[in-house]
């Protein structure tokens, strides 16, 4: 008996209370009945029949409670189209925060078993390298000397001209060992991935392409294979084609290759630092157990070659925590953003909710007269808000969708996944979950404490129009939690400002403005030859420079901010062909940013000649070779002499400084600026060497808009060689803004959220406060009777705010300046506590508030005391 | 809902509901004498559970089909805790046009060739 008295609570209690009692009467007497064989199946009947009927009854509540708040809803437009909006915010912002931190920092990445793979690099600390591409000799032995791992594999990304039919195009691509797509365990969707068999067979030229190309350029041609793909000057076979989601090693990679050594010196330097290095470990093996062994085998490497690899270590990481600090530290800045949103979306609705409850007080005390349970009254009210919280995910949901443009902007695109997260089952569970707890825990709060009282007496309190003094306090402090949320997501938005303002203000070392930047790739063999590329040089700058509008043009290697290394070290003057770069080393190391140059860069890029000169066209490679080096340069090697005439080793020659021009932040705008830098002219590079520091990118500074010389410029390039492809062209201005514009994305991001927040804080003081005008209207009325002024009256109704500004404002700032601390990485120095963004976000706050209070304060004033008192 | 809607708008019915019809349509009953009621017309055949009979009832109240009843039965037969429930005039004409439905559903199967069993 007491088992089926359980089972009755499956029911909802309204339908116990009417039923329960005579479903157990039936039950006993059926059980008395039976015999007692017959009782095992009368349980396991009942069981069933209670549980199906319960869920009946619950379903049957439902769809008329859903019935009955879409009426009612209906009835009241207004408010609910606010409801929804205001949830939809909520939802949208959270939806979208959060699936970006789950497709960047937690979902599996797309590969197999992706938890065992980790990716390899060097360490040199102590050189202030911590994390470092490894060499070919270093990546050849851990291959060799390792057991943690099923192997260790390496590859480098590169970009290719794709000749052929129709406009040159420059794609990305890769340069694969033969175990990478082994590892990685993904197959071609057609055909084969690259093996071990095509990196040994040197004359194998095959190639794997990706979904994109194949869809664009062979127009999905299922018999692509053995069809060829001209790569640069090199032809080569198409053997697979990789799934759309395959995105190794970034985004956007198009095509995969065999990654082969050659017998160039450079691959036999450990010095020589470009590999990328993956592994997969061991079953069983876990990342400290690798990180110890790939210890040890530096260490023995060290060992063996004390003067190259003195200090340096190897770090294991797994392959997903493959995000640096500032992307993870940004992306959870976004989701506590969206979570403040949020919170005050949830209590916007919760009193946006309270005041309906309150307004339909009469009609549920009704309700209750006519026999209904508080549970039943509970139920609808939450109904109620589940259905406005429901609709609000639905929005939500496309909020987030069209927003995530925006929002996936933040992610980086050092890892090999989609751009956008994908609207799957996951992004849908999330937006579903915040649904419910906006709706439920939001919902449940004012039904409680309305219905509670939904006795007699509330048919007379309704009549009466006042509320009580605790539903006022809890209702302010919701109020009080949505100042709150604003002044953090104002303060924390308005640091970023700071921070952006500070980055765009630092001096790149160069004048971007008026300088239009292009590149023109040089592909090899067609111009390995020097007199070729010399040519080539001349003629396009000598026609540039004869175009109206141009005031210089230059090769140089990269245009500032486009690579971000190329250092080589500065040697002595003794020859030593043993070592790389053909000098001894000095006692300490020393090492320089390495670029070549044309005559008349440093005018065009607007970098000062602080002493000496400028190279020259008397520069050629039967004069000695010179250098232009940096301030930087000639501080830290020759500090207090002159270095104008000194000598070093460096990139196969002796170099002789004949000038010294500014230091240039190449790695990045937010980068130290005092790294040495060196630039030779690029009329004396020798044949075959260095080919990769070859000048192609070309600098051109205007006297006229540089965007108006863009299609002259084209057609000097095509004289020049009609089948080199031009990419990158755009202002140097827009390199430099290239800098800021993950701080930009950033920053509108928050911003958004900021904005948001605060619109939705203003909506929720004027809400509150408009129902409390509205309830007290009596008393009011009463006070104008008897002679209080409209002043008296503004500052009752503007006081009230002022009280909760001030708590929400101090409570605020508080919490502003824990979250300024903990995203003091993004801020570039600026202080969390900045007194000017923390006073704009306080006035914002403040005014914020006066505004909410406004309209609700001027309705207090025009209350006709007669109508009011009569009302009732 | 109730007395404002048309009979035909509760069609079909579910077939616990027109068991429970049948059941009253001579005598109220409370809930288990229904059981035993439907249990009897149908030669032992269809049982209803107490979870299928209240939910039903529940339901055929609120759509006015049937209601419950304050007079009770000579005290000898009445049982304190039994409510008892009686069919409306509109749940008659309810049962009347689902008897109407299913026999002209019997009907036109007859005319397809599929002749039911003599009993």
């Amino acid at each position: 008996m007491l088992f089926y008295r359980a089972l009755l609570r499956l029911y909802p209690k309204s339908f116990r209370a009417e039923y329960g009692a005579e479903m157990m009467q039936d039950f006993t007497r059926g059980w008395r009945d039976a015999s007692t064989a017959a009782r095992a199946a009368l349980l396991a009947q009942a069981g069933v029949d209670v549980a199906v009927n319960a869920l009946g009854v619950h379903l049957d509540i439902l769809k008329q409670d859903v019935g009955y708040a879409v009426r009612s809803l209906r009835r009241t437009p207004g408010f609910t189209v606010t409801a929804i909006v205001v949830a939809a915010l909520g939802i949208g912002a959270t939806t979208a925060a959060f699936s970006t931190a789950d497709h960047v920092l937690l979902r599996p990445l797309p590969f197999a078993e992706p938890e065992h793979l980790v990716r390899l690099t060097e360490n040199h600390a102590s050189l202030g390298y911590p994390r470092i591409e490894p060499s070919p000799p270093n990546y050849q032995d851990w291959k060799r000397m390792q057991t943690s791992f099923v192997s260790i594999e390496a590859f480098n990304g590169s970009t290719s001209s794709l000749v052929g039919s129709g406009e040159p195009e420059r794609i990305m691509g890769a340069s694969v060992a033969g175990g990478v797509f082994a590892i990685l365990g993904r197959q071609a969707t057609i055909g084969r991935t690259l093996t071990e068999a095509d990196i040994q067979d040197q004359t194998n030229h095959g190639v794997v392409i990706s979904d994109r190309l194949w869809r664009t350029r062979f127009a999905s041609d299922p018999n692509v294979l053995g069809r060829t793909l001209t790569l640069d000057d090199a032809t080569m076979a198409i053997i697979g084609v990789m799934p759309p989601d395959f995105h190794f090693p970034y985004r956007g990679t198009d095509f995969w290759r065999a990654l082969r050594f050659g017998s160039a010196p450079s691959n036999n330097s450990r010095g020589n630092n470009y590999l990328e290095v993956m592994a997969r470990l061991n079953p069983g093996v876990t990342l400290d157990q690798a990180q110890s062994e790939m210890r040890t085998i530096a260490d023995q490497i060290a060992q063996q070659f004390p003067k190259e690899q003195a200090g340096k270590s190897v770090n294991v990481q797994r392959y997903r925590d493959d995000v640096g600090p500032q992307s993870r530290l940004l992306i959870w800045a976004v989701v506590g953003a969206a979570l403040c949103v949020l919170l005050i979306a949830c209590t916007n609705l919760a009193n946006l909710l309270w005041s309906r409850a309150l307004a339909r007080r009469t009609e549920l005390a009704v309700r209750a007269a006519v026999g209904a349970s508080l549970d039943r009254l509970v139920r609808q009210m939450l109904t109620d808000s589940l259905v406005l919280a429901g609709a609000g995910g639905i929005l939500g949901v496309l909020l987030a969708v069209v927003a995530a443009p925006m929002v996936v902007r933040l992610v980086p695109t050092a890892l090999p996944i989609a751009e956008a997260p994908p609207l799957d089952l996951r992004m849908l569970a999330v937006a579903a979950v915040v649904t419910l707890i906006t709706g439920s825990a939001f919902g449940v709060l004012p039904a409680l404490r309305v219905c509670r009282k939904t006795d007699g007496s509330a048919l007379k309190d309704g009549a009466r129009g006042g509320t009580s003094r605790g539903t006022e306090r809890v209702r302010s402090a919701l109020v009080i939690v949505e100042i709150v949320a604003s002044v953090v997501l104002l303060v924390s938005a308005g640091l970023l400002v700071q921070a952006l303002m500070k980055v765009q203000a630092i001096d790149p070392g160069f004048r971007s403005e008026q300088v239009l930047t292009l590149k023109t790739l040089l592909p090899r063999p067609k111009y390995s030859a020097s007199v070729r590329r010399l040519q080539f040089y001349q003629q396009v700058l000598d026609d540039t420079r004869a175009l109206p509008g141009v005031q210089s043009a230059a090769y140089v290697s990269f245009t500032p901010f486009t690579m971000r290394g190329g250092m080589w070290e500065v040697l002595t003057t003794t020859p030593d062909p043993g070592n790389v770069g053909g000098f001894a080393a000095p006692a300490d190391v020393r090492r320089a940013a390495l670029r070549m140059v044309t005559p008349d860069y440093f005018e065009t890029i607007g970098i000062p000649v602080l002493q000496g000169r400028d190279v020259s066209a008397a520069d050629t490679i039967d004069t000695p070779a010179v250098a232009v080096v940096s301030r930087s340069f000639a501080e830290q090697y020759y500090p207090g002499q002159d270095p104008l005439g000194r000598q070093f080793g460096y990139a196969f020659a002796v170099r002789t400084i004949v000038g010294v021009v500014g230091d240039v932040r190449f790695r990045g705008l937010e980068r130290d600026n005092s790294e040495p830098q060196v630039y030779l002219a690029a009329a004396q590079h020798p044949e075959g060497q260095i080919g990769f520091y070859a000048p192609q990118d070309l600098v051109i500074r205007t006297s006229v808009p540089p965007a108006a010389l863009m299609s002259a410029v084209r057609n000097v390039v095509r004289r020049a060689d009609p089948q080199l492809p031009i990419t990158s062209m755009r202002t140097l201005e827009e390199v430099v803004a290239l800098e800021t514009a993950p701080r930009v994305v950033q920053l509108r991001v928050l911003g958004a959220f900021a904005v948001v927040a605060f619109l939705l804080a203003a909506i929720g003081i004027h809400g509150l406060l408009a129902y409390t005008v509205r309830a007290r209207s009596r008393e009011i009325g009463v006070r104008i009777a008897l002679g209080a002024k409209a002043r008296d009256i503004v500052t009752m109704v503007m006081g009230r705010s002022a009280v909760m500004a001030v708590i929400g404002v101090t409570i605020g700032a508080v919490l502003a300046y824990a979250a300024g601390r903990s995203m003091q990485a993004l801020l570039f120095g600026v202080d969390p506590a900045n007194p000017a963004v923390f006073a704009a976000a306080i006035a914002l706050a403040l005014l914020m508030t006066l505004a909410g209070s406004l309209l609700p304060a001027l309705r207090a004033v025009r209350v006709d005391p007669i109508t009011a008192t009569r009302a009732e | 809902m109730g007395n404002d809607a048309r009979p035909d708008s509760l069609l079909p019915l579910p077939p616990a509901v027109f068991h429970i019809l049948m059941a009253l349509a001579d005598e109220d009953r409370h809930g288990y004498a229904i059981i035993q009621e439907v249990l009897s017309r149908t030669s032992g055949e269809v049982r209803l559970s107490p979870g299928t009979l209240y939910r039903s009832i529940q339901r055929m109240l609120e759509d006015d089909v049937i209601v419950e009843i304050n007079e009770r039965p000579a005290p000898e037969l009445d049982d304190e805790r039994r409510r008892y429930y009686r069919i409306t005039t509109f749940g008659r004409s309810v049962a009347r046009a689902e008897a109407n439905r299913l026999h002209e559903l019997v009907r036109l199967a007859r005319a397809s060739g599929f002749h039911t069993r003599k009993a």
